[in-house]
């Protein structure tokens, strides 16, 4: 071979190896899941499974403690969350909650030793606030955590700091105002799978509320006017969806057309109550924490470390393989009553045959039993008579932001649409009407603001 | 003895006085360069490099061109504050956008997209100016304008994208932005937007051209190349005597698929399809978002896609479902 030929076999040896770095290696396995020849495939790569596999295995839970002698909240002090535990259930808890974020410290992580019941360590204020949030996610976010739920481990896995959180992007160092724009993308970050999409898409979707959905719902232009830089947007919350999830766009969408719900698989639908789950999460329970944390754990805009899909997903479809480990731990699957003094018992339900009033606590979403009693004849009458349609309309007093009470809206309205459907009514005969705000009640108390109305006809 | 053929691709260079060309017509400035021999060249083409013919057109064609590519490397030279080692690094991610979709048609900010606009109309100007030379310079050796109007297909292309279409969409920022990554992004959000560009018919066909274009080049080269054994990519002696090489040629494809492209016709066919992949694909992306929003959704009204049975059961849009849409 000649000195040039031996050159250029080189060159062209080189260039292939670069063109193909990033690539993974085939083979890699592709599984069938919707109709023939749509190419709805989910693709998995057995090599990246066989390192992902055991990093995501639950720990072995604590033997149950008998549930019996003096609660917790009578023997200690200061516990302000999982009181109604029996002191041998809550320190199980205790115990569970150092293997899950702090397997090394130990207690010593969050208490002061001297004074368990002292609030100083800012871990112990976030620990307790972090324990109402899983029991929130458990108990009002089936929607998306469905009946496995979520724990401690779910995010920690053993670390006091969740692997994967987030914080808001800086803003780029422009030195000189007229030249160097980034415009927020361009730069090959991991965020967005080293595309060159914009590399903050969590703060304007998991933090603040800007709509996502960018496909036009017509064939021909009807007003519909989300630009192209907005689709980017979109699309590098799509790349943090697929990496946290490790599954391609066909796990939700058909790719033939992204913006068609028809067409989509229902996890589609779970992603989209994820959504608003995770902003939840970061507006109500996690910046509000922001003082308590302390400099060094905050990102470099003094904010507070966030949830996006990775921070439970961790590369799984479902957060350790949808390992049932909530389910040993029922404290974390209900919302503990918080005692609010002076909050006023909620009114009898309306119970007609054919309409029914049911009343919401302030800011809750949970329909109570008491309260679920009221649907019993309008569910009767539905059931005798085939053509009867439920309209359910969801009420929110005028207290609050606008968008977070008809999120809390819908949410009750979602509640009693449930109860129906567990009584047997088909979902084709649920009508969901939009959110209505009441007049009035501007400080929320009047519990007759905070109702769903079903009416049958 | 075997049989020896002998073509003209040999790697034996004849290295003689420089071709300085025909003798220019009146009014025209001189020829740049006296012409050299590079012998890796010549394992390409024709050895021969330069004289070029510059002209006032390409000299305000290179001005501008480089006024746009420099606008363009000093913002992304400056988004990696000045550091070369990043600038190489990070090149392939390193963009300058469109303004955002605020701005409108109104004139943004030189940081917030001006200096797009600028680079867009140097660049315009650059290829606009060249168009002109390749037209000028074709008509001056006296020859038909084939190349200038091919190249035109390929410039209203450019045009669609980065001028037509914003204006038509009242926004700037719908233009592509000018960076390696950052425009095929733009290209795939922009099939996104538009619900999926393989149900626009347009695209489809510029697909069918493109693709068409790739296949006759190929069976042509491989034509050509099969009948060099018999001179037939001495053009000169072709166009004297026709000779074996092209009659075989000419019966090798009436034997196999029964039809033949005539020296003339396969070139006309070619220049046709060439031409047609950037002119059908600009009507294509033209079209999208000023008279059809959804192309999926176009498809399937007009009955383009077969609607296939939903496996999944019935899922809705949950924010719709909340509207009082009924499911």
């Amino acid at each position: 071979m000649s000195l040039l030929a031996r050159v250029t076999a080189l060159f062209a040896g080189a260039a292939a190896v670069l063109l193909l770095a990033g690539c993974e290696r085939p083979p890699v396995d592709s599984v069938q899941h919707g109709y023939r020849g749509t190419g709805m495939l989910n693709v998995y790569n057995p090599r990246t499974l066989e390192l992902q596999v055991p990093a995501n295995q639950p720990p072995a839970a604590l033997p149950a403690a008998p549930d019996e002698g003096p609660k917790a909240k009578d023997i200690y002090k200061n516990v302000q969350v999982l009181g109604d535990l029996s002191v041998g259930a809550f320190t199980r808890h205790m115990l569970s909650i150092t293997q899950w974020v702090a397997p090394n410290e130990g207690c010593a992580y969050c208490h002061n030793v001297e004074n368990l019941a002292d609030d100083s360590k800012y871990q112990k204020v976030v620990a307790r606030r972090m324990i109402q949030m899983t029991q929130k996610v458990n108990a009002q976010w089936k929607s998306h955590v469905a009946a496995t739920g979520v724990t401690c481990w779910t995010c920690h896995r053993g670390q006091h700091i969740p692997l994967e959180v987030w914080f808001n992007a800086e803003p780029q160092d422009k030195r000189a105002d007229f030249i160097g724009n980034r415009n927020g993308q361009n730069a090959p970050a991991r965020s967005v799978g080293v595309a060159s999409l914009p590399y903050d898409p969590f703060t304007p979707y998991l933090q603040k509320a800007a709509v996502i959905g960018v496909g036009a719902g017509t064939a021909l232009p009807t007003g519909h006017t989300a630009s192209l830089q907005a689709t980017e947007m979109t699309y590098g919350l799509m790349m943090h969806f697929s990496k946290s999830l490790g599954v391609n766009c066909t796990y939700c969408h058909n790719s033939r057309n992204f913006k068609a719900w028809g067409e989509s698989t229902p996890q589609r639908t779970t992603a989209w109550h994820g959504i608003r789950m995770v902003r939840q999460l970061n507006n109500e329970y996690m910046e509000p924490l922001t003082d308590t944390f302390p400099a060094q754990r905050k990102g470099p805009m003094g904010d507070v470390a966030k949830v996006y899909c990775a921070t439970c997903h961790q590369g799984a479809y479902k957060p350790v393989y949808g390992a049932q480990m909530a389910k040993d731990f029922p404290e974390l699957l209900t919302v503990a009553a918080v005692a609010k003094a002076g909050a006023a018992p909620l009114p009898p339900p309306v119970a007609e045959a054919r309409r029914s009033v049911l009343y919401y606590d302030v800011g809750s979403a949970v329909l109570q039993d008491a309260q679920a009693k009221g649907l019993a004849e309008l569910t009767a009458t539905m059931l005798k008579t085939a053509g009867l349609k439920a309209t359910i309309s969801g009420y929110h007093s005028a207290s609050g932001t606008l968008a977070q009470n008809q999120e809390l809206a819908k949410q009750r309205a979602f509640t009693v649409r449930d109860a129906l459907l567990a009584a047997g009514i088909a979902e084709s005969r649920v009508v969901l009407a939009k959110p209505q705000q009441t007049a009035g009640n501007v400080s929320g108390e009047d519990p007759s603001s905070r109702r769903v109305e079903v009416t049958v006809q | 003895m075997m049989i020896e053929y002998q073509n003209l691709f040999t790697s034996v260079q004849v290295v003689g006085p420089a071709e300085a060309g025909v003798p220019l017509p009146p009014g025209n400035s001189p020829r740049t360069g006296r012409g050299v021999a590079w012998h890796l060249l010549g394992r390409f083409g024709n050895a021969q490099l330069g004289p070029i013919y510059l002209g006032p057109l390409g000299l305000a064609s290179i001005i501008f061109g480089t006024l746009a590519i420099n606008i363009m490397g000093f913002n992304m030279l400056a988004q990696v504050n000045w550091d070369p080692i990043q600038f190489v690094r990070q090149l392939f991610w390193l963009s300058l956008d469109p303004p955002s979709p605020a701005y409108g048609l109104s004139l943004p900010p030189l940081n917030d997209g001006g200096w797009w606009l600028i680079a867009g109309l140097f660049l315009t100007i650059s290829i606009m100016l060249w168009w002109a030379r390749m037209y000028t310079r074709a008509r001056a050796l006296g020859l038909g304008t084939h190349v200038a109007w091919a190249f035109l297909a390929a410039i209203w292309l450019f045009l669609v994208l980065g001028f037509i279409r914003p204006l038509l969409m009242g926004s700037w920022s719908e233009g592509v932005p000018f960076g390696i990554f950052s425009h095929l992004d733009w290209t795939a959000a922009f099939s996104l937007r538009y619900g999926n560009l393989f149900y626009n018919p347009f695209h489809a066909l510029s697909i069918a051209f493109l693709y068409g274009s790739a296949l006759l080049f190929a069976m042509h080269g491989a034509t050509i190349l099969a009948v060099t054994r018999f001179g037939g990519e001495r053009e000169i002696e072709q166009i004297v005597d026709r000779g074996t090489a092209s009659e075989r040629a000419a019966l090798f494809w009436r034997w196999t698929m029964g039809f033949n492209a005539t020296m003339e016709s396969i070139h006309r066919w070619a220049w046709w399809f060439a031409v047609l992949c950037p002119l059908t694909g600009g009507i294509g992306i033209l079209l999208s978002g000023t008279v059809v929003d959804n192309w999926y959704l176009w498809s399937m009204k007009h009955g383009v896609v077969p609607p296939y049975p939903h496996v999944f059961g019935t899922v809705v849009d949950p924010a719709a479902a909340l509207q009082g849409v009924k499911p």
